[in-house]
């Protein structure tokens, strides 16, 4: 029994090939007819804080956006996740919400898969660690100036925090740039598709 | 191409450029891990500069610790374990040796350097930016024919050692896993079908991975510098089938309850705690070779590396049959608890069987005695109580985020009270550092030329 074939067929390919059918091919049927969105119907909803976005910062947004529009706001989602993804924010926020430990009570509706069939979510970001809250219901509950204000230094608005500054999400004048507006609008957008109303006090900060 | 004979099958050469790597890497990573540390008690040294920025620099410490540190350690480990129980010379020394040798550490530059750029991939464990990926895996595809030829030609002859099972498995293993890890995630399918590959990809890039090659080095180390074999053939059946079996079947346990589909979370927990047994198997394979013969573990440090590694190995998987569990999770999930687990299979067994392999390898690899075993004394305890702490104080941190969640405490409590725990873990990981700094130039000592031969000869 020992001899190579045997290690290399059954352990090296047959089990590997099974287990993976369960752990991967499997999921990936079961959710298979769930339509996957492009990131043109993402961005048809062009949301209400793209345009304070603009007015906030009329400057910066026309050099780095032009006017805000369906295009320009495919863009911002761009930049922003490639922001998210190089800083590897997902390493310290998760983009899910379990149906455990208060969770709900916490940060609002529980996850549900098509709401990440997208290509936002290519490569998936639900990560596996939270040391600041999780991020997948965050449209809406700050606003643009709080967003602009932590990432350029979080502990001003958020006491304690450990959270590192980002000072090149900024231009020299202290206003944010493109990865600035683009981070903040892609904050703005996670979320934005079960927006509840927040009657509670805000328990997250 | 492939060359017979007891004598001279080892290019010591190639073992030495991979240990000096390993340990360079080793440096780089810890360092990074501190660095890491100091963001957490706000005390971080470069705030405000991008390509140091924490998260980047987060990643450098994993991303270095496996493909840096673990797998240059791994295939210094198979350029002396391979060609001593085959009898054969690896398939090409001269030229593909050395060839993947400086592809390998051209590769982890890159990758260091893509990662501090930020061109990380949102991949866990597979950050390497994407340009990177394809070299990656051409070095793996390389490795697995460099080494599984000589157990190839050996196999025709005999029946296949516990070593040839494991390093065979884990080097067919680690190319698929890779290519299914880093691409289809990343280009193909998104979102929550995405999770449970990527889940999958994690946790086999250390079950398929690490842990196979690492385990085929213990069971050709340990009986080697135990002179005597190992005590049970049948249990190391046992513990290898085990874990071939179940490893693979276990990605998704790191997306509890999560929106993936729950028969692959179950399947996921059954696995894993199936897996526990087989585990069990191997751990009471070695301490029944070690029985009789404690005494190895005073003289021997190497021996002692490999030891407390496989300890650790039990606790960790111990420690992952409870945590696994879906009632577990609603506490221990997204916290310390889960980097404490990381930190203790990560280096706390396969780091520290690769500190072991090198400590022993290294005398006769130079070809000179030991410098000092007073500091290859220190280093050992400094490494170890250091490890085991940060391994006590992270489970700890664990519990106090989870349960400061799940009470629905302010978001920031769960901060401030981890404060404590994440000072705690900053010295740990100065002790680390310290203790790593004496290893080093302990080495280093014993490789410079004034330093007195060893008596015995090399091929010992």
């Amino acid at each position: 029994m020992e001899r190579f074939s045997t290690f290399a067929l059954i352990s090296g390919l047959f089990f590997f090939f099974f287990g993976t059918f369960w752990q991967a091919v499997a999921p990936s049927l079961s959710l298979r007819n769930i339509p996957v969105k492009s990131i043109e119907e993402l961005a048809d909803n062009v949301l209400p804080e793209f345009y304070k976005l603009a007015d906030d910062y009329p400057v910066e947004f026309k050099r780095y956006f032009g006017e805000p529009s369906k295009a320009s706001f495919a863009e911002a989602l761009n930049v922003g996740k490639a922001q998210y993804i190089a800083e590897a924010c997902w390493h310290c926020h998760s983009q899910y919400i379990r149906p455990v430990s208060n969770e709900e009570l916490r940060f609002g509706k529980v996850s549900y898969p098509s709401e990440y069939a997208n290509v936002m979510q290519l490569p998936q970001l639900l990560g596996t660690r939270r040391v600041g809250p999780d991020l997948i219901r965050e449209a809406g509950r700050h606003s643009n100036d709080w967003h602009v204000a932590h990432f350029k230094n979080p502990p001003n608005v958020v006491p304690d925090s450990v959270m590192p500054s980002y000072a090149w999400f900024f231009d020299k004048n202290g206003r944010p740039n493109k990865k600035g507006l683009a981070i903040v609008a892609y904050m703005q957008w996670l979320g934005s598709w079960a927006q509840e109303p927040v009657y509670q006090l805000d328990a997250r900060k | 191409m492939v060359t017979r004979g007891k004598k001279g099958v080892v290019s010591f050469s190639l073992v030495y450029a991979h240990l000096v790597s390993a340990l360079v890497f080793l440096g780089i990573v810890l360092l990074a891990g501190l660095l890491y540390s100091l963001q957490f008690l706000g005390k971080y040294p470069f705030p405000g500069v991008e390509f140091l920025s924490p998260g980047r620099v987060r990643m450098l410490h994993t991303n270095g610790a496996v493909y840096g540190f673990i797998t240059n350690g791994y295939v210094a480990g198979l350029y002396w374990a391979v060609p001593r129980l085959t009898g054969y010379k690896v398939l090409n020394e001269k030229y593909l040796g050395w060839f993947m040798f400086w592809a390998l550490q051209a590769a982890v530059l890159a990758t260091a350097v893509g990662l501090l750029g930020g061109y990380a991939q949102a991949i866990e464990w597979g950050e390497t930016p994407i340009f990177v990926d394809p070299f990656v895996l051409v070095y793996l595809l390389l490795a697995l024919f460099q080494f599984t030829v000589p157990i190839y030609q050996y196999g025709k002859e005999r029946p296949l050692y516990a070593s040839s099972w494991y390093i065979i498995s884990g080097l067919i293993w680690i190319p698929m896993v890779y290519i299914m890890g880093n691409y289809i995630p990343q280009f193909f399918i998104p979102g929550v079908a995405g999770a449970a590959i990527t889940g999958t990809w994690i946790h086999d890039a250390v079950g398929l991975y690490v842990t196979p090659l690492g385990w085929g080095l213990m069971y050709f180390f340990v009986p080697v510098i135990l002179k005597k074999p190992i005590w049970s053939h049948g249990l190391s059946l046992l513990g290898f089938w085990g874990l071939a079996f179940f490893y693979p079947m276990q990605g998704v346990h790191h997306y509890l309850w999560s929106p993936i589909p729950m028969y692959a979370q179950y399947a996921a927990v059954f696995s894993t705690l199936v897996l526990e047994l087989a585990v069990v198997t191997v751990i009471i394979n070695f301490f029944m070779t070690m029985r009789g013969n404690g005494d190895a573990l005073k003289k021997s440090v190497p021996l002692r590396w490999m030891m407390i590694g496989i300890v650790n190995y039990g606790i960790t998987c111990l420690q992952c049959s409870i945590q696994v569990l879906l009632t577990t999770q609603k506490a221990i999930h997204f916290t310390d608890w889960v980097v404490g687990h990381a930190h203790l299979i990560m280096f706390g067994t396969f780091g520290f069987w690769i500190l072991g392999i090198l400590s022993y390898l290294w005398p006769k690899v130079t070809g000179r005695r030991l410098y000092s075993s007073s500091l290859d004394e220190w280093a050992f305890w400094l490494i170890m109580i250091g490890m085991e702490t940060m391994w006590v104080d992270l489970l700890a941190g664990g519990l106090v985020q989870g349960f400061t969640w799940w009470g629905l405490n302010p978001w920031m409590d769960s901060v401030r009270f981890s404060a404590p725990l994440w000072f705690v873990r900053t010295v740990t990981g100065i002790m680390i550092f310290v203790g790593f700094i004496l290893y080093l130039y302990n080495f280093y000592m014993t490789a410079k030329k004034e330093n007195i031969p060893s008596a015995q000869p090399q091929e010992a």
